[in-house]
């Protein structure tokens, strides 16, 4: 029941917040914390090892019927992998609150509204263990994200938004088919009509079949990540998004993506994914390469972050398909890395652009001058986001590294030329915008003021978030280790070339 | 007849003697409110009537008609359809004192009596004769009382094409009549398994019965006449054009397939793919192009009954409940988007607000029946958590169980085409609100209490039924299944 409440409780918040901003603009805004502080604290008292009975790795799950008609039921089920994402979710959610404070002034209590049930819809995503009940949530959290990228982005907000809800939906639509075909197969091997995954798991079907199903939800999960080359949708989103709608984006919705290739695509169709694991890796390392590029170019710090971020996203695609325990565990760091660093370089362009007005590094440089506190932060976010050891990525980064070395040795060194790359691009942040002399539209503009307390706050915990990641992992590994496990039997190849496999665990 | 029988039919019987009722006492006293209230009222106990009617085995009355669970549904979902648009026209038409406003009322209830009898048909007469009845009832009200010429126009339109598409499906009758020696349903499917597959008088006939219906459910390449229909005529009419019209013909051609073309063969399904894909992906292509609201609906409608195709070839009994769950969805939805569309309107301006532009900044100026109206595209656009999403889910789910992988691709493409119109509409809600001068939308007097709780109550059902549909599942299992 704990677990419906961790449903229940945003997505309720979202209606009092609703009906609570015509009365004063700050009442959304409290009820938004204080929600999301609610749904913090229940999430954490489930840390803890998993139930020993039934399922090995369950910290706790929930079952009722819902549609008794079609085999599906309301089925929710947490292990420690799924934990963790819902704590970065409700504390990038709760941040999102903070920071917003003073961008968004403008129908304050449909914005936190949104922003509620765009949470509600991920921890669904992360929960949800029947099938259909996945798809439900999948296309839910579409819903609110696409309001708050439309209704309070920048210029361009309303091509970005319908990109983004377009490339979604469709790609969502295939996996539906592709669920549904699932479904049948099971049904004519078993005679059993359910959408339940741990019933689906195993189910025999021939390798061609199961290679077009796995296609279809790789392709799902492919856009959301985003895998280039279906991310053309991520940086309009990204770039047009107000910042709160930036922090969610990259913080948590790009995560869905990452877990429903761990969750899905591989314990699914352990075959087929381990057929196809060379190319998704390909793709990954030239997701890694490109987007590092493509960020190196960009003028426009938002975008220059969400190309980052695409490239981040490349070695979580490299680590899930080299699937062993080195790689996944630097897949779950590198998750939670990113969802903190890039969510704090969004913040940081987001107060930026409040406070003089332009994104294009063009205009900036020497604002370490005016601005120390936010160029200081500006810069520890970006020496983490390139891979500095002693914070968070760097340990992702290099686990997933570890791992794919002991599957593909070209590939990885491959990937690991895109810490170079990252490292370019990220110096290249600091020292056109922070570093060098002030501009003279600096110099003639009003000197803006730097970081609020609430901002401060909000960083100095970011920050330690991503120093405990770098210096401390242990802890995340403890809670992942069972889910892992379990995952990883399941999605281990059946018979035949999966020895390279077997002996890449460590 | 029996006794049994008269129970049965009692709905109908009723819905006739309503009827009658209604042009009495508009002969004794003309007024407005009397005329719609004795119209709803009406209405209301027909609906009622319909579970005391439920029979525990089917019912034949007649030769003509079957009363079984599939009749009392789809009557259901045409009385049910028929009482909103009853409401909604009563706040359409009491805004406006253009004329006299009761015998529309008179049509509405003629035209439901159409519809609501042709899902009990089993047999050629009461299958042409219901749906002439809708037809011509129909034809009066697209055109009535209204101070546009366009709807005169319309009217004209679909008199013409109305009446060739019917002639089309009157020769096909007469074909397979000529043929088999028999109108009734049933017996047509005995003789065609014992007979020849490939008689010629009979593919003939068929493929004449289908270009019939394909005008009338208004699919691709049969289409024309739709946008401009829906368009002209006045918001509460096209919703009932859109939903009322098309559920009784679906269930009657539903119901003519599997009792008399059951063993349908495969040039046959062939053909119903490619109408059916052309429907999908023309219907939301023809949308993109749309700047006025009503149009666009109405290319949206086209791919809509292009999507039942699906559940129509999927055929056996997961694809009847699909079709059953996805008219329902398409009814409480379309109804309420026309319904919205209706309640902005002042049919005293000269046009309905169906142009993109008087959409501008509703979230802000009405957002009541902007977020209504949000989720009713949602609906359409299959996004969770509303019926529509449940229906297209049915839908894929009964096009992949008989593995139907054109139509079910058409269908997810159809899908994404569609998204970008839809979310248009969200759009321009979302924008500012123009500046009065420069903006053509007619101000609407205000929004009356009744209409919005009427769009309120399909909002409630598209939402509980979207998230738990559970119930429904199971009363179509009931009664159609």
């Amino acid at each position: 029941m704990t677990l419906v409440w961790l449903l229940l409780i945003p997505a309720i918040g979202g209606v009092l917040a609703w009906m609570a901003g015509g009365r004063h603009p700050d009442f959304p805004r409290w009820i938004s914390l204080l929600v999301l502080a609610i749904d913090f604290f229940i999430a954490l008292s489930l840390i803890g090892p998993a139930m020993s009975a039934g399922h090995t790795a369950w910290i706790a799950s929930f079952e009722r019927p819902w549609i008794p008609q079609l085999g599906i039921s309301f089925e929710l089920n947490l292990d420690g992998l799924s934990l963790l994402l819902i704590l970065l979710t409700i504390a990038l959610g709760f941040i999102s609150v903070v920071i917003s404070w003073t961008e968004i002034t403008d129908r304050v209590g449909l914005f936190h509204a949104n922003l509620l049930w765009s949470v509600t819809g991920v921890i669904g995503v992360f929960l949800a263990l029947d099938l259909f009940l996945f798809f439900f949530f999948w296309e839910l959290m579409l819903v609110p994200m696409y309001f708050l990228i439309a209704l309070w982005g920048h210029e361009h907000r309303f091509y970005a938004a319908i990109k983004f809800f377009i490339f979604t939906q469709g790609s969502g639509l295939i996996m539906l088919v592709a669920i549904l075909v699932l479904v049948f197969v099971h049904q004519q091997a078993t005679g059993h009509f359910t959408f339940d995954y741990l019933a689906l798991l195993g189910t025999k079907m021939n390798p061609t079949v199961a290679f077009w199903l796995m296609l279809g939800f790789f392709i799902a999960f492919a856009v959301k990540l985003p895998a280039v080359p279906f991310h053309t949708w991520l940086p309009d989103a990204h770039t047009e998004a107000p910042t709160a709608g930036s922090v969610l984006l990259a913080g948590i919705l790009l995560k869905t993506g990452a877990y429903g290739l761990i969750r899905f695509v591989v314990p699914l169709f352990p075959d087929a994914a381990h057929a196809f694991a060379p190319y998704a890796m390909a793709l990954g390392v030239i997701g890694i390469l490109y987007a590092a590029l493509l960020a190196y170019g960009q003028n426009d710090m938002k975008r220059l972050v969400a190309y980052s971020s695409v490239s981040h996203m490349g070695f979580v695609l490299l680590g899930v398909f080299a699937w062993n325990t080195l790689a996944l565990q630097g897949v779950v760091i590198q998750m939670l890395a990113h969802g903190v660093s890039t969510g704090a370089l969004f913040i940081l362009v987001g107060a930026l652009q409040e406070r003089i007005h332009t994104r294009d590094m063009r205009l900036m440089g020497g604002l370490w001058g005016s601005i120390p506190h936010l160029s200081a932060f500006g810069m520890v976010f970006a020496i983490a986001s390139l891979g500095l050891p002693g914070l968070g990525n760097f340990i992702g980064e290099f686990l997933i590294l570890l791992g794919s070395f002991q599957v593909s040795v070209p590939l990885t060194v491959i990937a690991a030329i895109g810490l170079v790359a990252g490292a370019a691009y990220a110096l290249l942040l600091v020292q056109r915008a922070f570093h060098g002399n002030a501009t003279p539209h600096a110099e003639t503009a009003v000197k803006p003021h730097d970081l609020t307390a609430p901002h401060l706050v909000v960083m100095a915990g970011l920050f330690l978030a991503i120093l405990g990641l770098g210096l401390y992992p242990q802890p995340v590994f403890d809670q992942v280790a069972a889910g892992l496990a379990v995952l990883q039997h399941d999605g281990t190849p059946s018979a035949g070339p999966a020895t390279q496999f077997a002996e890449a665990a460590p | 007849m029996t006794a049994a029988s008269f129970a049965a039919f009692a709905p109908f019987t009723l819905l006739g003697t309503v009827t009658i009722i209604v042009m009495l006492l508009i002969a004794i006293r003309r007024s407005h409110k009397l005329a719609a209230f004795s119209t709803i009222i009406g209405l209301v106990l027909c609906c009622i009537a319909l579970p005391f009617a439920a029979p525990t085995s089917p019912v034949q009355v007649t030769p003509l008609f079957v009363i079984d669970g599939t009749a009392l549904f789809y009557a259901g979902l045409v009385l049910g359809s028929a009482l909103v648009v009853a409401i909604l026209s009563y706040a359409y038409l009491d805004s406006t004192a253009h004329g006299p406003r009761e015998e529309y009322y008179l049509l509405l209830l003629t035209a439901t009596l159409g519809a609501a009898v042709l899902p009990a048909s089993v047999h050629f007469a009461s299958f042409f004769l219901g749906l002439e009845t809708l037809s011509i009832s129909l034809l009066g009200l697209i055109a009535y009382a209204s101070p546009r010429a366009t709807a005169a126009e319309a009217g004209i339109k679909y008199l013409i094409l109305g009446g060739a598409s019917s002639a089309f499906l009157l020769f096909g009758m007469a074909l397979i009549y000529a043929d088999l020696g028999t109108m009734s349903f049933a017996r047509i499917g005995a003789l065609a398994q014992a007979g020849d597959p490939h008689n010629l008088y009979r593919l003939a006939g068929v493929a004449m019965i289908l270009i019939g219906v394909a005008f009338k459910l208004s699919l691709v390449p049969f289409h024309m006449w739709t946008p401009d229909i829906y368009e002209a005529a006045p918001a509460p009419v096209t919703a009932f054009v859109a939903v009322v019209s098309k559920i009784a013909v679906f269930a009657v051609i539903l119901r003519y397939f599997i009792l008399a073309e059951g063993q349908a063969d495969a040039s046959l399904r062939m053909g119903l793919a490619i109408i059916a894909i052309l429907s999908m992906l023309g219907g939301n292509l023809l949308a993109l192009l749309q700047n006025n609201v009503k149009r666009m609906l109405a290319y949206s409608s086209i791919a809509h009954l292009g999507y039942l195709l699906v559940a129509f070839l999927a055929a056996g009994t997961l694809g009847i409940e699909a079709a059953a769950y996805y008219l329902a969805a398409y009814a409480v939805t379309s109804l309420g988007a026309f319904g919205i569309v209706g309640l902005l309107s002042t049919p005293a301006s000269g046009r309905d607000a169906d142009q993109l532009d008087d959409y501008r900044g509703l979230f802000r100026t009405r957002p009541f029946l902007a977020a209504s109206l949000a989720l009713m595209l949602l609906s359409l656009a299959g996004i969770p958590p509303t019926m529509g999403f449940i229906g297209k889910f049915y839908l894929i789910v009964a096009g992949v169980g008989t593995g139907l992988f054109w139509p079910v691709a058409a269908l997810v493409l159809g899908s994404v085409i569609g998204l970008y119109y839809y979310l248009r509409v969200l759009v321009a809600m979302a924008m500012p609100v123009p500046v009065p001068a420069e903006s053509t939308a007619p101000v609407p007097v205000s929004v009356p209490l009744f209409g919005t709780a009427v769009i309120a109550a399909l909002l409630v059902l598209l939402v509980a039924l979207g998230t738990y549909p559970a119930p429904a599942i199971a009363l179509i299992r009931m009664t159609v299944g």
